[in-house]
């Protein structure tokens, strides 16, 4: 009895606030758009028995906003574009990450608990100030421009907020902890020896690197990648703050066909084939996830 | 291995300055005169003045309060509920679907999560308000809660709780007074994790909330779009302050008790 109230209420929690809601976007995303309140059609309607209700609704169901998807070039391209710029970004914070990381891990023992709060600090930190952060820095009257421009190395500001370059570094700044953390805890526990032995075997130390070192440290590195990757393919706040005309991200063309167009039916298609796009990486981080659990335990 | 090359050392300066280095400069032009952000015109505690007057941030910033203790009490409790499912509960019908909700939301995009909440808030006629924005916080922040805490839990000898039910305890005391004391820590950490998501949250929070309920980030949100403001700067400085203490005094503490048990342990084993 106890054991089926523990299990029944947070199941039913989730049942009627994550899986109900996303049966209802599958639904508008079949629906047609209509100039009402709500903005589209069929609405349920029971009133001919519950069964005849049923019938009626998938009966009026259509894939016309999928049709519209593909026929319209904007979605397309703000799904490809959404990929690249999420892979491309996913590949920076790696550069970016992996030093750090590896700094870490060689740095001494009663440094490393302190040099892991100042990576999770920024975590704690609000995301949305920390992107605004940005903003006065990259801007054209903003601190790097004016320290570029004092010491001589541009003659002219540079444009950089409002584009693509803005959208990148935002993207490396915030989601930098998710790929330090793993690659971090990977490192950590290699064995210094291994470095070592290779060494004496004749490696070089770059050449120990490449060959024992960034294999070693392969399932950090699958988990960061994921864990940066996964999000940003469908980031809203960082291209709209500091994007421009030419980021077309998904995330955002869904808030704004919800929000400013008011389409229902289509925003609901958009939200339907990005959780398809996803579900493939999130398989995927979910096996690596499991494999190195496996391999842990 | 404690081989700190130049190397090493250029990239964790080099890094640590690109992670705190934009906090920084934000931090010290909030304490600029000027009304232009980015060009320094003198010190001036100006702006934090016109923020503390500023009502409509002050019911923002409580409103965001309110929300994210009720959000996230609620969510620690449903959270670590999910998490004894999933560790303990053993087979039951729909196992893999709980599983399955409890770990989507967790990778779901923001934008997502928040379209879906908000056609179920309309569909079933709930006026979107505070009370909307505390069931979508703490839908998702639940998640994180429950995988807190099933690490923990994971980790957690089932024998201690064994022995204090053959001792005569019943489960739920045998839950309370053993189980609960042993997970506390990862119960704490999930709360505070959840109650700084709920304080941060934008997208889902701007789907869920009506034109009656306005949280501090959707305040911050509608003046940033538009661009910096030296006003926006001092509220970050705020709570930038307010997390570095936090996140800061929470370590130190967390640090004493370990000491304080190793030494208990020590002392247990030498007796």
């Amino acid at each position: 009895m106890r054991r089926a109230i523990l299990i029944l209420v947070p199941y039913l929690w989730l049942l009627a606030l994550f899986l109900v809601p996303f049966a209802i976007v599958l639904k508008i995303s079949l629906s047609d758009y209509n100039l009402s309140i709500p903005p589209y059609t069929p609405q349920m309607d029971f009133s001919n028995g519950w069964w005849q209700g049923v019938k009626d609704l998938f009966a009026a169901f259509d894939f016309e906003n999928f049709i519209f998807l593909t026929e319209d070039d904007l979605y397309w391209k703000a799904y490809l574009s959404s990929l690249q710029i999420a892979t491309i970004s996913t590949l920076l914070t790696l550069m970016v990450g992996y030093p750090i990381a590896y700094g870490m891990a060689r740095a001494p023992e009663q440094w490393r608990p302190t040099l892991m709060m100042l990576v999770i600090l920024p975590f704690w930190t609000s995301f949305l100030i920390r992107v605004y952060a940005w903003k006065g820095i990259l801007s054209t009257e903003g601190y790097l421009n004016q320290v570029l421009l004092g010491i001589g190395v541009i003659g002219e500001p540079l444009t950089i907020l409002n584009t693509n370059v803005a959208v990148y570094i935002g993207i490396v700044y915030t989601y930098l902890p998710f790929m330090i953390l793993p690659i971090y805890a990977a490192l950590d526990k290699m064995d210094g020896s291994l470095l070592e032995a290779a060494e004496d075997l004749g490696c070089s130390r770059l050449s120990a690197f490449w060959l024992v070192t960034v294999p070693l440290s392969r399932n950090g590195i699958i988990a960061g990648s994921f864990l940066v990757f996964i999000p940003a393919v469908g980031e809203f706040v960082i291209p709209a703050l500091l994007g421009g005309s030419e980021t077309l991200m998904i995330g955002k063309v869904l808030y704004e066909e919800f929000f400013n167009n008011r389409d229902w039916p289509v925003a609901s298609a958009v939200a339907v084939i990005l959780l398809l796009i996803l579900v493939i990486p999130i398989v995927l981080f979910q096996r690596n996830q499991q494999k190195q659990r496996e391999s842990d335990g | 291995m404690i081989r700190l090359s130049w190397f090493n050392v250029t990239s964790l300066t080099l890094g640590f300055a690109f992670l705190y280095l934009p906090m920084l400069l934000l931090i010290i032009y909030s304490f600029n005169e000027s009304q232009l952000v980015t060009v320094w015109a003198g010190f001036s505690t100006k702006w934090y003045g016109e923020l503390l007057t500023n009502e409509s941030y002050l019911d923002a910033a409580w409103v965001t309060l309110r929300v994210a203790l009720v959000s996230s009490t609620i969510a620690t409790i449903l959270g670590t509920m999910a998490a004894l499912v999933l560790i303990r509960a053993g087979r039951f019908i729909g196992r893999t679907l709980f599983s399955g909700m409890i770990y989507a939301p967790l990778v779901m995009p923001e934008v997502i999560t928040g379209l879906s909440l908000l056609l179920l808030f309309i569909g079933i006629g709930l006026d979107r308000g505070v009370v909307t924005i505390i069931l979508a916080h703490t839908t998702f922040s639940m998640c994180f809660v429950s995988v807190v805490v099933s690490s923990r839990l994971m980790t957690f000898d089932k024998s201690l709780e064994e022995a204090a039910l053959d001792l005569g305890c019943s489960p739920f005391q045998a839950f309370r007074l053993v189980t609960l004391p042993i997970i506390a820590p990862s119960v704490i950490s999930g709360w505070l994790l959840a109650f700084t998501l709920s304080l941060d949250d934008l997208v889902i929070a701007s789907f869920a909330a009506g034109p009656s309920a306005t949280t501090l980030p959707i305040k911050v949100w509608s003046s940033i779009r538009l661009g910096v403001s030296p006003e926006i700067n001092a509220l970050s400085t705020i709570l930038i302050g307010i997390v570095a203490v936090g996140v800061i005094s929470a370590s130190l503490i967390s640090k004493r008790t370990m000491l304080r048990q190793m030494a208990e342990e020590q002392a247990a084993e030498r007796a």
